[in-house]
């Protein structure tokens, strides 16, 4: 069974449609890609499976938790996916263990020793484990898209969303950050990420998702995706880069 | 005729000069309490709470604060309930507070980015999580000086209600000159209290501007 099923899925922005009737299925463990020019209605599907955009029609469903706009199906729903952001979106007046202890105590009602091990542990598992006490501010945009991992990792979900999440960082930082997500793969986490690494897509990733014009264009191994595209959108996108 | 002396004068305004304080505090603190229900009102997710503190605030905020203290005092009293005046005093100054630091508090909440609100909602906290943990202590931060400068409003504010009878600052000045024929020494110090009143609080503003903007650069 796939672990997270999107059926069918639109979304409009006024009279604007971005996603025109998506499909798709993760099953655990595997890594998808999301490549596309932008407007092409990658970020947004990543955002609905987040319920950070309600949909007009379809489904999403993650390990059985339905989307649905009330805050208590979003709530079982988003304990299932985290979510990174492409501005790393940290709480700048927590210090990083901060941030990653706060969803911790106050969503799941963790004791605070515990939340405390368990970000101290995350923080760890992203190489930061000397910077518990540092305010984002006095960290790197590497630094601080790691501790965004951590603050997510810390929710134990089952699958995460990253979302341009190397982006905005300088070309130095891009490799500590997709050296992460790249031991969170080899562990089996699921991960959707709408990315612009290709080499990175071509390594790591199990499937490669090309968008355009808010459809599902192009779907497949990496090998096959990167080697021999199908459609002349695909190979003008990849002739572009 | 009885002499007043410069003491004399001096002292009977200082004494009035405890109860501009105390309807001061009183606004300012009861204001606050009302402005921060009606601020969770007014960017809360029900339309009709909404709306209410968003008329509210037009309301107060498009009157004079002389009519609503004429209002609370005399409107009242339509109705057979006798107000006094402090309490009419207390209760306009404290709706007419409100409404201004409802405002002030929106814009600063509203200040605060979008992706905070995307990546506590992530997180899977609720509405109020949100903005118990990490909105409001971003926001309070950016408030305290217009909110510390806002209160200078306030202090001036509680001269009007000297109109309705109570006898604070304002109303002892003119007491006080009534029985003095002495209306510019009087008058001259009701300026100076006020001003000493108000000019740490504007001044504190001011610092408080200063320091929150670099702690907010560097932490």
């Amino acid at each position: 069974m796939s672990l997270i099923e999107i059926t069918e899925v639109r979304k409009s922005f006024g009279s604007n449609e971005v996603l025109k009737g998506i499909n798709l299925d993760v099953d655990p463990g595997e890594v998808i890609a999301i490549i596309g020019k932008s407007g092409s209605g990658k970020s947004t599907l990543l955002r609905c499976v987040n319920g950070l955009e309600n949909i007009d029609s379809g489904s999403i469903s993650v390990a059985g938790a339905q989307l649905q706009p009330d805050e208590l199906h979003l709530k079982a729903l988003r304990l299932k996916v985290g979510m990174i952001f492409q501005q790393f979106n940290l709480f700048p007046h927590l210090t990083a263990g901060g941030n990653v202890m706060l969803s911790q105590t106050v969503v799941k009602k963790v004791p605070k020793p515990q939340a405390e091990a368990m970000a101290r542990k995350m923080l760890e598992r992203v190489g930061l484990e000397h910077k518990f006490d540092a305010y984002p501010d006095e960290l790197s945009g590497g630094q601080q898209q790691r501790v965004a991992i951590a603050r997510a990792l810390a929710m134990q979900p089952i699958a995460l969303l990253c979302d341009e999440i190397t982006s905005a960082l300088d070309p130095e930082l891009v490799s500590e950050v997709l050296a992460v997500v790249r031991g969170l793969a080899k562990e089996g986490m699921t991960l959707m990420m709408v990315t612009h690494e290709m080499k990175f897509a071509r390594d790591v990733c199990s499937r490669v998702v090309f968008m355009h014009q808010g459809r599902v264009h192009e779907i497949g191994p990496p090998a096959e995706v990167f080697a021999d595209p199908k459609t002349p959108e695909l190979k003008q996108f990849l002739g572009m880069l | 005729m009885i002499e007043f002396s410069f003491w004399d004068i001096l002292r009977n305004l200082l004494l009035a000069t405890r109860w501009t304080v105390l309807l001061s505090l009183v606004a300012f603190i009861g204001g606050g309490l009302a402005g921060m229900l009606l601020l969770f009102m007014r960017i809360g997710r029900r339309r009709a709470l909404r709306l209410f503190a968003r008329y509210y605030v037009e309301l107060f905020q498009g009157t004079p604060l002389l009519m609503q203290l004429f209002l609370a005092f005399f409107g009242l009293g339509l109705f057979g309930i006798n107000v006094p005046a402090w309490l009419a005093a207390g209760v306009a100054l404290i709706l007419w507070t409100a409404a201004f630091l409802v405002e002030i508090w929106r814009g600063c909440v509203e200040a605060i980015n979008k992706g905070q609100w995307e990546a506590s909602a992530s997180l899977g906290m609720g509405h109020i999580q949100q903005m118990r943990y990490v909105v409001l202590p971003q926001a309070l931060r950016i408030a305290i000086p217009p909110t510390v400068g806002f209160s200078v409003q306030v202090v001036k504010g509680t001269a009007l209600t000297s109109i309705i009878g109570f006898v604070e600052l304002s109303k002892a000045g003119t007491v006080v000159t009534n029985a003095t024929f002495q209306p510019f020494t009087v008058y001259g110090l009701v300026a100076l209290i006020y001003f000493a009143l108000c000019w740490p609080l504007s001044k504190s503003s001011q610092i408080l501007e200063r320091k929150l903007n670099v702690a907010h650069r560097n932490h």
